[in-house]
């Protein structure tokens, strides 16, 4: 079964309510390593998304992704604005004019996700970043797809390998990132992108 | 006077990059410096429209050139280039914030075209600097000259003198943009010697990396057919003093 513009849009509109409601837990674990803005950057981008969407009305879902990246581009200001834009927009893209997702196109944008944050921040796995919590997410929703799951069970493979690379994060030494200043020091905390990113991964598949 | 390549800061704070573009074009009259710092309601991140924006602004012809505070500004500044109708009108230079704004402030307003200000924002020396360029061939003998050690044995100089930094604090930043500048339009290559260091004179970065102090012997060696003219301008710049007092 397929998921169509509508269910794209209560698919993020969830991940939007997700995002408010864990707003001070990314503001606090940012705050430790990073800068502190975080959990108000994203609250604020996916809340002006919410509004967006509905004035906008986008047709496709491919329409919905891509509103949700510029919107973020434009209104988060710190750097997930252009990780999670930049991700949005490749996935925007991979999923095209098609009507609805797929299993296989909903694995597809997420890789194309993947692709576009190793892009703009060039960090690798092992980074204590967000790539930390995505990549293994991409791995887990291919090998669901090769075992016939669809889009409900693709994404809760994805949450699933998230949330465990997100806590692998905590004992590394950050690389990338305002948390890179704080070399040895930043260990022992868990990367409040890579959290973000897993806590997204379950609000879309718990809406799927 | 033909457009000068102009500049954008992309800060996270909008006082510090108001801070730069004022200290930057201290020393660059005429050059497009444009500050885009902080998020709309002034505090502190950066703003995706206020970069393109920014952008729009500082290009009078001749291209933009970027420069960023940290990592996440740099990937906004990414971003609004990659957005553009022509995305080489645009460069992000890869340089300490506020040297590079003032070494590319000053290469700009002597005229430099877009690839020679993000050199020397980016502080390069003389030979990557041309080869960045693609420039003529008296510049690459030059620059040849220079990554061999031994600029006389490839071409003779067409002009050359000898300076002794009589101003209390050497080659410093006023100085050293002072020289930079007043070589920067002409049609030469000057390389600035102390020592066995090398620098290229149109580089403010490449001429504070000498850290020559009072009573250091220069040796200013130029090529080209306003050599001498370039001579006579850093020779005109010493004997006053750097326009300091004594």
């Amino acid at each position: 079964m397929g998921c169509g513009t509508e269910g794209v849009i209560a698919a993020l509109t969830a991940a939007a309510d997700v995002v408010s409601a864990h707003r001070d837990e990314l503001v606090e674990l940012d705050r430790v390593i990073g800068d502190g803005d975080h959990g108000e950057n994203l609250r604020r981008g996916f809340q002006t998304f919410v509004v967006a969407v509905t004035r906008a009305a986008p047709a496709t879902p491919g329409a919905v992704v891509k509103l949700l990246a510029s919107t973020l581009i434009s209104t988060v200001g710190g750097a997930a604005g252009p990780l999670y834009g930049t991700a949005c927009l490749r996935a925007a893209a991979s999923i095209g004019d098609a009507p609805e997702l797929t299993p296989t196109a909903t694995v597809t944008a997420l890789r194309a996700a993947l692709s576009g944050v190793v892009a703009r921040g060039k960090a690798e796995p092992g980074d204590k970043t967000m790539v930390d919590a995505l990549t293994p997410a991409v791995e887990a929703a291919q090998k669901a797809l090769e075992n016939g799951a669809d889009i409900h069970g693709v994404l809760v493979a994805a949450a699933d390998a998230a949330d465990d690379g997100a806590a692998a994060t905590i004992p590394l030494v950050a690389r990338k990132g305002r948390a890179s200043y704080l070399g040895e020091r930043s260990a022992g905390h868990l990367d409040p992108g890579a959290r973000s990113t897993a806590l997204l991964l379950r609000a879309l598949a718990e809406s799927a | 006077m033909s457009e000068r390549v102009g500049l954008v800061i992309v800060s996270h704070s909008r006082r510090l990059a108001a801070g730069v573009v004022e200290l930057a074009g201290q020393m660059a009259p005429g050059v497009p410096l444009v500050a885009a710092g902080g998020m709309p309601d002034g505090g502190l991140g950066t703003d995706f429209a206020a970069v393109e924006s920014a952008l729009a602004a500082a290009d009078q012809g001749a291209g933009v050139v970027l420069l960023f505070d940290l990592g996440s500004a740099r990937m906004t500044a990414d971003m609004a280039v990659e957005t553009l109708a022509d995305p080489t009108r645009a460069v992000v230079a890869d340089a300490p914030l506020v040297e590079g704004a003032v070494a590319a402030a000053v290469a700009a307003a002597g005229g430099a075209d877009l690839a020679a200000v993000v050199a020397a924002a980016e502080g390069r020396t003389v030979a990557e600097s041309v080869e960045a360029a693609d420039t003529d061939s008296v510049e690459a003998a030059v620059a040849e000259s220079v990554r061999a050690g031994d600029a006389e044995s490839v071409r003779a100089a067409d002009a050359e003198t000898e300076i002794v930094l009589t101003n209390e604090v050497g080659l410093h930043a006023r100085p050293a943009a002072l020289l930079a500048r007043s070589v920067a339009e002409l049609d030469a290559k000057v390389v600035v010697r102390l020592g066995d260091q090398r620098a290229d004179g149109a580089s403010v970065l490449a001429l504070l990396g000498l850290a020559a102090r009072k009573d250091d012997r220069l040796t200013v060696t130029a090529w080209g057919p306003q050599a001498e003219e370039a001579i006579s301008r850093i020779q005109r710049l010493a004997d006053d003093n750097f326009n300091e007092a004594r």
